[in-house]
């Protein structure tokens, strides 16, 4: 009798702790952006939800991206959850790093989620991350100086306009400069943008037998004027400047005429951190001889490296992260025009979010159109609109965006230094084995 | 030592304060940073008089474990320290007071070891740690710093025990004491000055170490060097909370330093015992 | 017999077997050392000379870490394009420049002030206590002061200050990228130069100093060769220590130029992190981490020839 009474009562303390020992706790790494501090804040919805706990990393991008990439690759599994780019997602995907996230339930809805950047997240078949905002980029100019100077901006500008404009703009006694451009070396800094110029100006990275093509014509005339352009009408610093220092510029009115990112657009937009609100117009990203790539795309987005032994609760987070309910969720708390953008179809359909946010249909119309899979011209072996999806990409990028800044700062002549970027790249490229 | 009535130079003491205010004045400016909007941090003309604002620091702790950090940091440093005395103070106990013709090599290949860059050898070591089951830990840290501060450790009490006269412990021993006798109740309180700047410049480099800190932790171990990590250039206007954070990551060492640091100078004092 | 400050101490010591107490004591002092200076050996042998071996292994072998594809033996490979990377060669020069500069400017500016120092003046206290601050702040967060909040040239203030009298504003990290570097760094050593040159000075006898007044020497003289000679110890010191911390110097240069524009601020230890922590070729990286080990060597030996001397090793 005893001890069935014993077994009884322990077969249910087994079954007791069973239960609260489903409580999870995953460490998720993220990057310090602002719709990133916001996920952190309202995650304790979640957790009250699923009576998990998160632990969270929270890091700028240089030293995240290091990180968990040294994290993933030697296996070190100190992630269940990481914040990866539309970079890192194919590449890490085909290398089998992540594990693929097509399983969720029909109450998601990824067919909401815009096609280009699911596409942006894929390879081979599946879905390696999910996306938690994404950006393209376009133009943001000054309606008040325009108006002042009797300008108007076209529909679709071209560079040679907004070099007309930013002449007619430019007035350095009063720190005043037509347009304002990144020029900080970086992959993911000047690089971003001149990769876009030379796009649009023709020209591609590689061409189909992955042989570098930075001493081809496009190459020279895009950089040629980029060079002049930012020299004669740009703010001084401008090798030292990327998004953060430009958009102090702006938002301090300095720049009459910025290309950058269109996440940009909230921050001018908020009356607490911009002196320039409501006095800025949204164009999209100049065109020069081809239409192709001229705007730029990336993704943020949450993956799950293979090594995480909580995978259910972590895709449990995914789920909720990147879903219409905690996008309806941000909005309730911190307003419409913070929701983070890019992402899905229904957010852009909600007239309330188009009322908060004026430059909510050229975010859409920029994201929907970037086609990472031709992004130039001519044919080209690599996705990817201002980076190239290889892993050796962010030390290429690196290389030549520090050669395009000493163009910039007159150490060198365009010529001089897109030649010697092109024998880098491809002593590079020989010695990663994709050329002879 | 009766103490000297030092003449006073005017011109002295005009470059003196002139040089100081110009060596802290980038400090005051960031503090100042820390309780302006973030407009206000990067405006032009810079701002000297505006309506200071607690919004930084209050956004940083309820967004950051500010006292994880910190006590992270605390414990490593102190730690990190303690052992690394505890192994150099005899090593050079030994080389100042018994030289070898093995001390001077000996030095030196001490001083080689910190010559291969942390960056080159991330790999290696994270593979290790991983291995070990010590990734996120603070003895992996409490570890590395050890050894990366135990030659210069060994070098500067190495320079403090050659100012002491070996009299003194030749004394003591001839007295009867025992090696260890010696250096506890001997060398100890006479190189105690010595010793503690030893320890002060190990705590510092400790506190402000910003790679291994950063590779090696992710939640449980990370130091302040992780939390300015996470308000450095995020997307967006950042430099009052980063001049926040980084207040609230240096007032702890700084208030340390500036307390200790009357120890510090008569620590630093060479042939200081006659 | 002299009496010392420090208390001996009072209490016997414990007595000791006969055998220990000879062997430790011997006639003259001499002392076992191995097994005090033993355990900082072992433990420094260990430390370098694992992650010395692993660097050394995958210096001759093809390893990226983002391509697990390529693996295998790389013989010289990685030494040669390395050699033939015109980087490489910019790179050391620019180390040591930078190590040079800031030598030069935190010994022979902490000098000085150390001398000035030593002149009593209100307020003297609390100016060295600010004097040494700078030493106590992350290089991360110096960089990023003086990046954005003083040196940027539309909203920094020396743009502010200079405009105010006139002038034309200054772009630092275009014009003089490697300038801006090396004042940076100065800035954070001074203070460690100045504290350990201060103290020394402090020990300099008070007969020396009145000798020298009596025979008329001003302050210049005084500093030239009073104070200086009597500094020899503490600047080698001060040397040997910043020498292996600047040789290093990476968290600077990455915040403000990402060592551009062009290769003029890339030094060793930038070089390295290119190749190790953006294209995660360990092979490569190990290979520059050598060579930046023979650097340090070739040096240290230098130094070690011209400085150590002084410390009577």
């Amino acid at each position: 009798m005893r001890t069935w009474l014993r077994w009884t009562i322990a077969a249910a303390f087994v079954i007791c702790s069973n239960a609260m020992a489903r409580a999870e706790t995953i460490t998720i790494a993220t990057v310090n952006n602002n719709d990133m501090i916001v996920m952190q804040q309202l995650a304790s919805h979640w957790e009250q939800q699923t009576g998990n706990k998160i632990n969270w990393v929270v890091l700028e991008e240089n030293v995240l991206r290091q990180r968990v990439t040294t994290d993933i690759a030697t296996g070190g599994g100190q992630f269940d959850v990481m914040t990866i780019g539309s970079y890192e997602a194919p590449i890490w995907g085909k290398q089998k790093w992540l594990l693929p996230l097509d399983d969720f339930p029909a109450s998601y809805d990824y067919n909401d989620i815009f096609k280009s950047v699911r596409d942006a997240l894929s390879s081979d078949g599946h879905l390696w991350a999910v996306p938690f905002y994404a950006e393209s980029s376009f133009l943001m100019y000054r309606k008040d100086l325009f108006a002042k100077a009797g300008l108007t901006m076209p529909a679709q500008p071209t560079w040679a306009e907004v070099e007309g404009y930013a002449k007619k703009l430019t007035d350095r006694a009063h720190q005043q400069y037509g347009v304002c451009l990144r020029g900080k070396p970086g992959w993911g800094e000047n690089m971003a943008l001149i990769d876009t110029m030379v796009n649009t100006f023709g020209g591609r990275w590689f061409n189909e037998k992955w042989q570098p093509q930075l001493d081809t014509r496009p190459w020279h005339d895009a950089v040629t004027f980029y060079v002049n352009l930012l020299r004669d009408y740009g703010p001084p610093g401008a090798s030292s400047n990327g998004f953060n220092e430009n958009l102090a510029l702006f938002s301090t009115g300095h720049c009459a005429m910025w290309v950058d990112a269109t996440v940009a657009a909230g921050f001018v937009s908020d009356p607490k951190k911009s002196q320039v609100v409501g006095k800025v117009g949204f164009a999209p990203a100049p065109i020069a001889k081809v239409p192709n790539g001229n705007h730029w795309f990336w993704a943020w987005a949450l993956a799950i490296p293979k090594s995480s032994h909580k995978a259910a609760v972590a895709k449990s987070f995914l789920q909720w992260a990147t879903s219409q309910e905690y996008i309806k969720l941000v909005a309730q708390t911190n307003g419409w025009v913070l929701v983070p953008p890019g992402t899905r179809k229904s957010t852009y359909d909600n007239p309330k979010y188009i009322a908060a946010a004026p430059f909510a249909k050229q975010v859409e119309h920029a994201i929907q159109t970037a086609d990472l899979d031709h992004p130039t011209a001519q044919p080209v072996p690599y996705t990817g609109i201002q980076y190239v999806a290889i892993p050796e990409f962010q030390a290429i990028g690196t290389t030549v965006g520090q050669l395009m800044a000493a163009a910039l700062t007159g150490q060198s002549t365009v010529d001089q230094a897109l030649k010697q970027a092109q024998s880098q790249v491809k002593a590079a490229m020989e010695q990663a084995g994709y050329t002879q | 030592m009766k103490p000297r009535d030092k003449q006073f130079h005017p011109v002295a003491a005009a470059v003196a304060w002139l040089a100081t205010l110009v060596m802290f004045f980038p400090i005051f400016w960031m503090v100042l940073a820390s309780f302006k909007t973030e407009t206000q941090a990067i405006e032009t003309p810079p701002v000297f008089i505006f309506h200071p604002t607690l919004q930084n620091y209050h956004d940083i702790f309820v967004r950051a474990d500010y006292p994880l950090f910190a006590w992270n940091s605390v414990v490593i440093s102190l730690v990190a320290t303690a052992i690394m005395l505890v192994v150099a103070v005899p090593a050079s106990f030994a080389m100042a007071f018994y030289p070898t013709k093995r001390t001077r090599g000996t030095l030196l290949w001490m001083l080689s070891t910190k010559m291969l860059p942390a960056v080159g050898v991330l790999v290696p070591i994270y593979l290790i740690a991983k291995d070990a089951g010590l990734l996120d830990s603070r003895i992996a840290l409490i570890l590395i710093y050890m050894l990366s501060n135990l030659p210069i450790g060994v070098w500067m009490l190495f320079t403090f025990f050659r100012e002491t006269p070996k009299a003194i412990i030749e004394q003591s021993r001839i007295d009867g004491a025992g090696v260890w006798d010696s250096i506890v109740h001997v060398l100890l309180p006479l190189g105690l000055p010595g010793i503690a700047s030893t320890a002060l410049l190990s705590i510092i480099l400790c506190w402000n170490e910003a790679f291994w800190s950063l590779n090696l932790s992710a939640h449980d171990a990370a130091p302040l060097t992780a939390f300015i990590a996470s308000f450095s250039a995020p997307e967006g206007l950042f430099w009052a909370k980063l001049s926040a954070a980084a207040t609230l990551a240096t007032v702890p060492i700084l208030l340390f330093g500036w307390f200790s640091q009357r120890q510090l100078v008569r620590g630093l004092t060479f042939g200081a015992v006659k | 017999m002299r009496t010392t400050n420090g208390t001996i101490a009072a209490v016997p010591p414990p007595m000791r077997s006969g055998r220990m107490r000879a062997a430790l004591r011997g006639r003259g002092g001499a002392v076992a050392t191995l097994p005090l200076v033993g355990p900082a050996v072992v433990l420094l042998l260990i430390w370098s000379l694992v992650p010395l071996a692993m660097t050394l292994w995958f210096s001759f072998r093809r390893y990226n870490l983002l391509n697990p594809m390529i693996h295998g033996f790389a013989g010289w490979n990685n030494y040669r394009f390395l050699f033939e990377d015109p980087a490489l060669l910019s790179s050391l020069i620019v180390t040591v420049v930078l190590v040079g500069a800031v030598l030069a400017i935190t010994v022979g500016l902490g000098a000085v002030l150390a001398a000035v120092f030593e002149t009593g003046f209100p307020g003297r206290g609390i100016a060295r206590v600010l004097m040494i601050s700078p030493f106590f702040v992350m290089p991360t967060v110096s960089a990023l002061i003086w990046k954005n909040l003083l040196m940027n040239p539309v909203n920094g203030l020396f743009a502010w200050i200079l405009r105010s009298v006139g002038l034309p504003t200054f772009d630092w990290f275009a014009s003089a990228p490697l300038t801006s570097i090396i004042l940076i760094v100065s800035w954070e050593w001074l203070p460690f130069a100045f504290l350990i040159l201060m103290t020394s000075l402090q020990s300099l006898e008070e007969e020396v100093i009145e000798a020298a007044r009596l025979d008329g020497a001003g302050p210049v003289a005084m500093f030239r060769y009073i104070q200086v000679p009597h500094l020899g110890r503490s600047i080698s010191v001060v040397v040997m220590i910043e020498t292996i911390f600047l040789l290093g110097i990476f968290a600077e240069i990455y915040v403000t130029t990402a060592g551009g524009p062009g290769v003029a601020t890339t030094n060793l230890a930038f070089l390295i992190y290119q190749r190790a922590l953006l294209a995660f070729n360990v092979g490569s990286a190990s290979a520059a981490g050598v060579i930046s080990i023979v650097l340090a060597n070739v040096v240290a030996i230098f130094l070690i020839n011209t400085v150590a001397k002084r410390l009577d090793v």
